[in-house]
């Protein structure tokens, strides 16, 4: 693990230019982008008492990845990582379909929720394991969950013999593509859950306790902090997280195909916690930044669609971005920009642009922008939305 | 098979405390003691279950024994091999590299849209793996220079291993360059009705040399103390930076060779190939007996830990009842057993 930068050094960094700043500056950038080159983007219309759009859209679709970086988030402040939220989710999907499906009674709301339960309760399982794995064993956290990782998808398609299933539940199908006052219940489900987490961790000792044990396990256990519980908790709430996102992304295309969901979603989830600037290395954490991590990644991906392009190219703005925001977050940079800053105290903002050394590499940001402007396709991302069963499969750049 | 049950059977009981001197505190003693000086033990773990695991096969199905379907291991496996020792470099200097999948794909991808455009073969190849030894190098010198971590510098590379091959072809590109459909198709003939493949003899090749490399110069010995601990590293001298940058150039290179051996192998570049195989490599690696954290472990390690991920997938389709997705479980359970046993012998004196 890299070393962090000392304290104080940190605390005058949070104040001019946190990761958290160069995040929403890069959404920002990506929000300005989508205004000047596709100007419906930002239209809002309400349709049968539904809000739709592209912003919506990109929300609605952020929801299962933000809902597990959320847990991935406090995963990562114990210094630890999950590798196997994929895996969960697919699992808990598997579960659920599969109970819904071979229940007599497969429209029933009884039936839903023993669905829902036994799934959640899976993915609770799955948490401890590995929780137990990391805290009790105390086998490293990526390889601990690498096993998960790898024998989850088996386990899913063991769950549903391999096969594709499909049913339809009014009740579960809320889950997908069910609104409350307006919004997408996917929406205001990770809304809640994010609340409920900053409430628990930032207006508790909780989040201090969980940063104690990131930054040194030993010492927070020899200073009371019950850090072998509070290590095993995060993995159970990460687990937790990816079931219930299993549920929406399973029920929002009404199939449960244990191969393909949720592929990639794990990297796509650490990716949004690190591009808020929470450390690999633990310790620190901001649930502001991996929101924003979260919405770039998805706005990148709907600028992209909207703009006509195919999303095989998301893959690879979202490497550009990536490279181009860890570059500003780089201590090594961070800590030259720091120096020039301080030389130039007098007539630099917080927000200096990439001095001219960091070479090519740090341009990225502004490839998107550099796209020729392609002609903007009318809004097919908010058509996509009004008919959830088909599409999403595409549109969530984690599934890709 | 036995040897591990038994390990971790009964190691984990006197862990925590030690009140009599029971038959479960000697092996763990035991498995304490062994672990001291080599990771040769690991290594011979690894090989005891490979022979354990074939040996089942050939007493369970009867075509299991013959010749051909041991060195089909090494014939199917060729390209995981050579990117099992890239992944070994890499890990033994206490990283991780999540784009060698990609960047097979990637190699495969761009090989066919090259030789389709008419390309010499031999250019190609060159072009090749050049473009894979500059990721690589590209990665490390990200993870060294500017003090990010190896897991997110690789998986940026992945994205852009990938989202490069979609921008050169989407669709998949046949190969039928002369020299390509040569070398795939023509066998070395050994005694006994037998034949290998030219991929094979390359992954040897790749073994050997790395072998050579690890043990026999002063830049192997390097990679070894940085995974040991980098900072007495550079209190020693050595040179931490350039070898941690070589390491990530090397598993490009490494990764780049097997995407070739992969497209020899399946004759055809595209963007989807090799999804995953990182993680195949990352567990022969592990199951091969090196430590995650760095510092120990062997290439040869790596080699038995492909061909029991080899041996696995053969005693499944050989099965014929068991579905596909039987082999990701035993890989998974294996990864536990020899996770948990590495665990053991390595855990630190309460």
């Amino acid at each position: 693990m890299p070393e962090t930068p000392t304290d104080q050094r940190h605390r005058r960094r949070l104040d001019t230019s946190s990761p958290v700043v160069w995040a929403a500056a890069a959404l920002l950038v990506l929000l300005v982008f989508n205004a000047v080159v596709n100007p419906g983007f930002f239209s809002l219309r309400i349709q049968d008492g539904h809000l739709f759009g592209s912003p919506v859209d990109v929300l609605k679709n952020v929801a299962p990845t933000l809902l597990i970086a959320v847990g991935m988030t406090l995963v990562i402040a114990t210094r630890g990582i999950d590798l196997s939220v994929g895996a969960v989710l697919a699992i808990s999907g598997a579960v659920s379909f599969t109970i819904i499906d071979g229940s007599p009674d497969p429209t029933s709301a009884g039936t839903a929720a023993v669905a829902i339960g036994t799934a959640l309760a899976v993915g609770l399982v799955l948490g401890a394991w590995n929780g137990f794995l990391v805290s009790v064993v105390g086998i490293q956290p990526i390889i601990a969950t690498l096993v998960l990782m790898t024998a989850g998808r088996g386990l899913a398609m063991l769950v549903t013999d391999g096969q594709i299933i499909t049913a339809e539940n009014p009740a579960f199908d809320w889950l997908g593509g069910g609104f409350v006052l307006g919004l997408p219940a996917q929406v205001v489900l990770t809304l809640l859950v994010l609340l409920v987490v900053a409430a628990l961790t930032r207006r508790t000792a909780l989040g201090t306790l969980i940063e104690a044990v990131g930054t040194n396990p030993e010492a927070a256990r020899l200073a009371g902090v019950r850090s072998r519980s509070i290590t095993w908790t995060v993995y159970v709430f990460v687990a937790f997280t990816a079931a219930v996102a299993g549920l929406m992304t399973n029920a929002n295309v009404s199939a449960a195909d244990a191969n393909r969901a949720g592929l990639f979603i794990e990297l796509d989830a650490i990716l949004a916690v690190v591009i808020g600037g929470t450390s690999l290395a633990g310790g620190r954490y901001s649930l502001t930044g991996t929101v924003l991590g979260a919405l770039i990644l998805q706005t990148l991906t709907t600028t992209t669609l909207t703009m006509g392009l195919p999303d095989e190219y998301v893959r690879l703005f979202k490497a550009v971005v990536i490279i181009a925001v860890f570059l500003l977050q780089a201590p090594r940079i961070r800590a030259a920009l720091g120096r020039r800053r301080r030389s130039a105290r007098t007539t630099t903002s917080p927000a200096v642009p990439l001095p001219p050394t960091t070479g090519d590499d740090a341009r990225p940001l502004s490839p998107t922008a550099t796209e020729p402007a392609t002609v903007p396709t009318t809004e097919p991302a908010g058509e996509r939305t009004a008919e959830p069963a088909t599409a999403s499969t595409t549109d969530q750049g984690a599934l890709r | 098979m036995t040897a591990t049950e038994t390990d971790t059977g009964a190691a984990p009981a006197p862990a925590p405390e030690r009140p009599t001197r029971s038959a479960g505190k000697a092996a763990y003693a035991w498995l304490r003691r062994t672990d001291t000086g080599s990771s040769t033990f690991s290594v011979a773990v690894t090989a005891v279950l490979l022979v354990v695991l074939f040996g089942a096969g050939t007493l369970r199905y009867e075509n299991f024994g013959y010749p051909q379907v041991a060195l089909n291991l090494l014939v199917d496996n060729a390209h995981l091999i050579v990117l099992a020792v890239g992944m070994t470099f890499v890990i033994l200097t206490g990283g991780i590299d999540l784009s060698s999948g990609a960047v097979v794909a990637l190699s495969t991808v761009i090989a066919a849209s090259l030789l389709e455009k008419g390309w010499a073969a031999p250019l190609v190849i060159v072009l090749v793996l050049a473009v894979g030894t500059l990721l690589g190098w590209a990665m490390g010198a990200a993870v060294h220079h500017l003090q990010l971590q190896p897991f997110i510098v690789t998986l940026a590379g992945m994205f852009l291993a990938r989202g490069l091959c979609f921008v050169i072809s989407e669709p998949s590109i046949p190969i039928r360059d002369d020299l390509f459909t040569g070398l795939a198709q023509d066998v070395i003939e050994l005694p006994g009705n037998t034949y290998l493949t030219y991929g094979v003899v390359i992954a040897l090749v790749v073994v050997a040399v790395a072998v050579y490399v690890l043990h026999r110069t002063r830049f192997g010995r390097t990679v070894y103390a940085i995974g040991g601990n980098e900072q007495s590293a550079g209190l020693m001298g050595l040179a931490v930076g350039r070898t941690k940058v070589a390491v990530y150039a090397i598993s490009g290179f490494c990764s780049a060779l097997g995407g070739l051996l992969f497209s020899l192998y399946i004759l055809s570049g595209w963007s989807l190939h090799a999804i995953g195989m990182e993680l195949d490599a990352i567990a022969a690696v592990v199951i091969g007996g090196t430590l995650l954290t760095g510092g120990s472990g062997l290439v040869v390690g790596s080699l038995l830990g492909v061909l029991v991920l080899g041996t696995i997938q053969s005693l499944i389709s050989f099965d014929g009842g068991l579905s596909s997705w039987w082999t990701k479980i035993t890989i998974g359970v294996l990864l536990l057993v020899f996770v948990v046993v590495q665990r053991l012998s390595t855990r630190s004196k309460p």
